[in-house]
């Protein structure tokens, strides 16, 4: 039984350049070892920004046209100047936006024409935890949550199946879900 | 030295049904194994085991169930019977307790190098199984020594569990079957639940084999998936021999006290990390098991089939709410660790270029290179490959594709 589906569907994603990837990658497995790099620089108190540009892949170097800055802060509650998100929330985005352009390329590879999405996630903190109160208390989110709200021409077990296959293929959501060595040293 | 046409190693169902598919066509053929026929499932198998598939799906060339249990499954001593049984009704050239050290390229030909002589001949056929080998990760090297380690392989039954708790580590058919056997004699039992497929033993006053037999899931042949790979390593479905269990999933687990989390991923100084993305394994779960019984329903209606009883709503897979993420195991409550995490085939016997970077057999459709062949890998040309059901159609297709090889040599 081989089912053929005409793909109408127009989510802004080209799929079929990914799965020329995937092929491309299965031939020169080395040249699908990528490192993205962020530096970021101390401005005042608790404000930091990140700037971004620069990665490798595809065994060299690439340079972005334009430079990305992430500034990260405290809020006022914390007695600092709040003048950009936490770093959790930052992490909390990110995931947000790893499943949500997840979403985007599985519904295109499937044919779903998506009409809107919207991540709404949530993490949970004890910051007795930061503050070095409670050996028993983690200093990261105890728990994590996502409600998306999804408007796509396609049955709930479809959209339901878009979530969770978007799951599956996210790097953020791996990074969040499994360990990872972090080694950290003075350059 | 002796020479002969073709050699097939292994005796098991792969092995007797390549060697009826020879014997009809006329080519001279040996079946070494290394023990007696069936040896695996008479020795690396646990003791409660039955077959997944009803004895109605235990067809091979030129043999089938005739007892009076269809819908019954083989126990380990009764598969053993029914293979020892086709092999004498196909006069199969046997020759048991003989290994094979070494597979070498011998002139235009191979040499089988066994521990009774050796053997030259133009065709191979690898038949001796999918499970050779159960699959540990490397992590266990680095559990705390005084935790006993156990596989499907060498587990048999609870008698031989130490008191204490047991972690068993997968949840497909051996994981789920195990931690049920180890709950229902006692054991306080942790299962790590990675991708996992749960269906029900039955849809519809019919078995799921059934379903899957007569839809013609079983028959759908590698090139029609999208992703061969990935339909090669899909875990397998969460079922037992035992048609009074309807359910054999994290559900009835954790209703008879299992505690379940996700992934074993990591193990620092002692302690195992789990992955924290058990709830959406247990979301695809279910809905590729609501795909499946959907696809089904569609069929039996294109069918006009009639007088079905009406689907069943299973309800979600229930994830506790807080899975636990780390597990001390160098202190503790669990002292037996089961690796449940899978199978791989062994041919380390061949001394051939024939493994890829990551050490598995590069074949086409069970076609390795010249005249050497491999039976009954998972999904090797259909999704039933791997079944005593289903290796009889691929040992037709080996055996029809040799013939034409050994004329193309002649000529």
């Amino acid at each position: 039984m081989t089912i053929q589906t005409e793909i109408k569907a127009s989510n802004g994603v080209n799929t079929e350049a990914l799965m020329g990837a995937r092929e491309a990658f299965a031939q020169a497995p080395e040249a699908a070892a990528f490192t993205f790099r962020s530096t970021c620089s101390w401005v005042t108190g608790t404000q930091s920004r990140n700037d971004i540009n620069g990665f490798f892949g595809l065994g060299q170097e690439h340079t972005r046209h334009e430079n990305f800055t992430i500034s990260s802060d405290h809020p006022t509650v914390f007695a600092a100047a709040d003048t950009a998100p936490t770093p959790p929330e930052i992490v909390l985005s990110a995931l947000a936006s790893c499943l949500t352009g997840g979403v985007a390329s599985v519904a295109q590879h499937r044919g779903i024409q998506l009409n809107s999405v919207k991540a709404h996630v949530a993490g949970d903190v004890d910051v007795r935890g930061i503050l070095g109160m409670d050996p028993d208390i983690r200093n990261g989110f105890g728990s994590v949550r996502v409600r998306f709200e999804i408007d796509a021409d396609a049955s709930e077990d479809d959209i339901r199946a878009l979530v969770a296959q978007s799951q599956k293929r996210s790097a953020v959501f791996d990074l969040l879900t499994n360990p990872t060595n972090v080694h950290v040293d003075l350059a | 030295m002796k020479h002969i046409q073709t050699v097939i190693i292994g005796a098991g169902q792969a092995g007797l049904a390549m060697s009826k598919c020879l014997s009809e066509r006329s080519v001279a053929h040996v079946v070494i194994e290394r023990g007696e026929i069936a040896n695996s499932w008479a020795t690396e198998r646990w003791d409660s085991l039955k077959l997944l598939t009803p004895n109605w799906q235990s067809r091979l060339p030129g043999h089938c169930y005739t007892g009076t249990d269809p819908d019954g499954y083989m126990s380990m001593p009764e598969i053993n019977d029914y293979l020892r049984d086709y092999a004498h009704a196909i006069a199969a050239p046997v020759e048991d307790r003989t290994n094979v050290n070494c597979v070498t390229v011998e002139g235009f030909g191979y040499r089988v190098s066994t521990d009774c002589g050796d053997w030259i001949c133009d065709h191979v056929i690898f038949a001796n199984g999918a499970c050779g080998q159960a699959y540990v990760p490397a992590l266990a090297e680095e559990l705390p020594q005084h935790l006993t380690q156990l596989t499907p392989q060498s587990y048999k039954s609870p008698d031989q569990i130490p008191h204490g708790g047991v972690l068993v580590v997968g949840a497909s058919a051996s994981g789920t079957q195990i931690a049920a056997k180890l709950l229902a004699s006692g054991h306080d039992v942790m299962l790590s639940a990675g991708a996992h497929i749960r269906v029900p033993r039955s849809h519809r006053g019919r078995d799921i084999q059934w379903w899957m037999d007569r839809t013609g899931v079983l028959d759908t042949h590698i090139s029609e998936v999208d992703d061969p790979l990935r339909a090669r390593k899909v875990p397998s479905l969460q079922l037992v021999g035992d048609a009074n269990l309807p359910f054999l999933d994290l559900n009835l687990l954790q209703d008879r006290g299992a505690t379940v989390t996700g992934r074993l991923v990591g193990l620092q100084n002692g302690v195992a990390q789990f992955s924290g993305s058990l709830a959406n394994h247990c979301v695809l779960s279910d809905l590729k098991m609501r795909r499946l019984l959907g696809s089904f329903d569609v069929w039996a209606e294109a069918q006009g089939l009639e007088g079905l009883p009406a689907a069943q709503n299973h309800g979600p897979t229930v994830v506790p709410t807080h899975p636990p993420l780390l597990l001390d195991l160098a202190k503790g409550r669990i002292k037996t660790v089961i690796w449940a995490t899978g199978y791989r085939p062994d041919f380390s016997f061949a001394r051939l270029p024939i493994f890829d970077q990551k050490g598995a057999l590069r074949h086409k459709d069970g076609v390795v290179g010249p005249g050497l062949y491999v039976l009954g890998l998972p999904f090797q040309i259909r999704r039933k490959s791997a079944l005593i059901d289903g290796v009889g159609q691929d040992a037709e297709d080996m055996a029809n594709h040799l013939v034409r090889h050994q004329r193309t040599k002649a000529a």
